[in-house]
């Protein structure tokens, strides 16, 4: 008798979880791999004086407080635009329309915005906000452009947040004699509100590491930013600035190691949060 | 010479080109309970749905005809949707109760229309979740969600949020189709003492439950209103073929 497949079934299935578990253990290794070089090279640079001083001579020497700073404003502004912007996008495309062919052209276009490459958008951005607009190279014109580099990720995971709450909510809701509006606010928003936030997170996670958009519209200053009119440097461009220049190769792993450091917090006590606000919402 | 609360008159309705209810023309009267029966797929579900209005939010959905409730013709531009559907309190086949606590659950439509008062949303609480049967179980928890109760206790709770909008109509689809015989029990209970205050129209797929509760009957057959009557001349002598071979059991 003529064998047609070579293996027992059990053996075929050991082969195939051998193989995935490779395959996983391959990206979390990838990730300890990134942790592990940059956490090695830069933890020794980590101090209370490094965080809180500005740089000295071009970043050589000195802390990286400014770019802190920057950091921290220009993904501030980007939310503050971008927030509103793509939840009240996904606020309409789902609640305020039904599904055609203008929701789809909408669709399309955050698609097509989500895969134009960051660069692009820092062109973008140099031409409108810095030149035409005369923002200059400024907190603004980088926060402005990271506004709508994040915006499609914050329309789709807003959309799938909002989609996700149950059709018989909203009926409920309407049949208690609320508006469209009151639906929103008082219904959906509320259930969507974690997949929201998650969406905002990866945004924020996004806006701190970005760098091509950011150099060619926020600057590259150093020095402490005074408005929302000054040039700036953010953490991520001042690590490529050092590395690029060869400046100072451990102030650069030490700008990276914060950076690192800061966008896992910032996703753990997230997720910490939303635990929190799933639990609290189902119990009480 | 009864008192008329709706008068449905030439009614159709449409998904798209597919009408589901054809040229309806029937009468609800004040404070009596009128059962709709039929098969699947008749329209009962839809012509509640077109009563309150909540068929607008339905894609490609048209109406033809008219619906005058109070004499008022429902289907005019100017009518404020949001209070006709707080005139008709609806029930849905599935408990839905919003992921809130009990308490929030009251008092989310007197709240939408901005009644704030604390002391009197605590007794409107108190005397819907009374009337609804409810208060016994749950006066000690009203701040606990809702979702924790069981399948019978959360549709006493879509009752009793109901009553809080204090509406004249409550509709009722299907109410009981998912509960255990003692919550069907216990909603009927209820249905029938809410009727001195209340005009009740009841969907139901259980022909014994509209012979239990119902003042009048109204078979639904393909969209089309077969014969309505007192409930129980439609049970023991009904006009229609269908009516009677769809009440024996012979199909649906």
């Amino acid at each position: 008798m003529k064998k047609k497949f070579g293996l027992q079934p059990r053996a075929e299935q050991t082969i195939v979880q051998v193989f995935l578990y490779f395959l996983t253990s391959v990206a979390v290794l990838v990730l300890f791999f990134i942790l592990a070089v940059i956490l090695k090279n830069g933890l020794p640079q980590l101090s209370l004086e490094f965080l809180t001083k500005n740089p000295a001579h071009m970043g050589r020497e000195g802390g990286i407080f400014s770019t802190v700073v920057a950091t921290i404003y220009l993904t501030f502004i980007a939310l503050l635009v971008a927030t509103p912007l793509g939840v009240g996008t996904a606020i309409y495309l789902t609640e305020y329309t039904f599904e055609g062919t203008v929701t789809r052209i909408i669709r399309f276009g955050a698609e097509c915005l989500a895969g134009i490459p960051s660069i692009i958008f820092g062109l973008f951005g140099f031409i409108l906000f810095v030149n035409k607009l005369k923002f200059g190279w400024s907190i603004l014109s980088g926060g402005l452009t990271l506004a709508f580099m994040v915006l499609p990720t914050i329309i789709r995971t807003s959309e799938e947040a909002i989609k996700s709450v149950p059709a018989a909510y909203r009926l409920v809701s309407y049949s208690l004699g609320s508006t469209r509006w009151q639906t929103v606010t008082k219904v959906v928003l509320p259930s969507a509100a974690p997949g929201i936030v998650t969406g905002v997170i990866l945004s924020i996670g996004r806006s701190i590491g970005e760098t091509a958009a950011v150099i060619f519209t926020a600057g590259s200053a150093l020095h402490l930013p005074s408005s929302i009119f000054s040039s700036a440097r953010t953490m991520s461009v001042h690590f490529y600035i050092l590395a690029r220049e060869g400046i100072s190769m451990p102030k650069a792993y030490g700008t990276a190691a914060v950076l690192v450091i800061a966008i896992l917090l910032i996703n753990i006590i997230t997720y910490y949060l939303m635990g929190k606000y799933i639990s609290r919402s189902s119990r009480s | 010479m009864k008192d008329r609360a709706i008068q449905v008159v030439k009614f159709s309705h449409y998904y798209g080109q597919q009408p589901s209810l054809k040229n309806l023309n029937l009468d609800i009267y004040r404070k009596e309970i009128l059962s709709i029966i039929g098969p699947a797929r008749s329209g009962k579900s839809t012509f509640l749905t077109c009563l309150n209005r909540l068929v607008d939010l339905v894609p490609a959905s048209r109406v033809e005809g008219k619906i005058f409730i109070d004499g008022q013709d429902i289907y005019q531009p100017e009518v404020e949707v949001a209070a006709l559907r707080r005139q008709l309190g609806m029930v849905f086949a599935t408990p839905v109760p919003l992921p809130m606590s009990i308490y929030d659950n009251l008092v989310f439509g007197p709240k939408l229309q901005g009644q704030t008062n604390r002391q009197e949303l605590d007794q409107l609480v108190e005397d819907c979740l009374e009337k609804a049967g409810l208060w016994a179980e749950v006066k000690d928890r009203l701040k606990t969600s809702a979702l924790k109760l069981s399948g019978g206790q959360q549709q006493r709770l879509c009752l009793a949020r109901v009553l809080a909008l204090k509406p004249e109509f409550i509709l009722l689809d299907e109410p009981t189709s998912g509960l255990d015989p003692i919550s069907t029990m216990k909603i009927e209970d209820t249905l029938r003492l809410l009727k001195d205050e209340y005009t009740i129209i009841l969907v139901t797929n259980n022909t014994k439950q509209a012979a239990r509760v119902a003042d009048r009957t109204a078979f639904f057959l393909m969209g089309e209103l077969v014969e309505v009557n007192e409930t129980e001349i439609v049970f023991t002598r009904p006009a229609d073929k269908r009516t009677e071979s769809y009440i024996e059991g012979k199909f649906g």
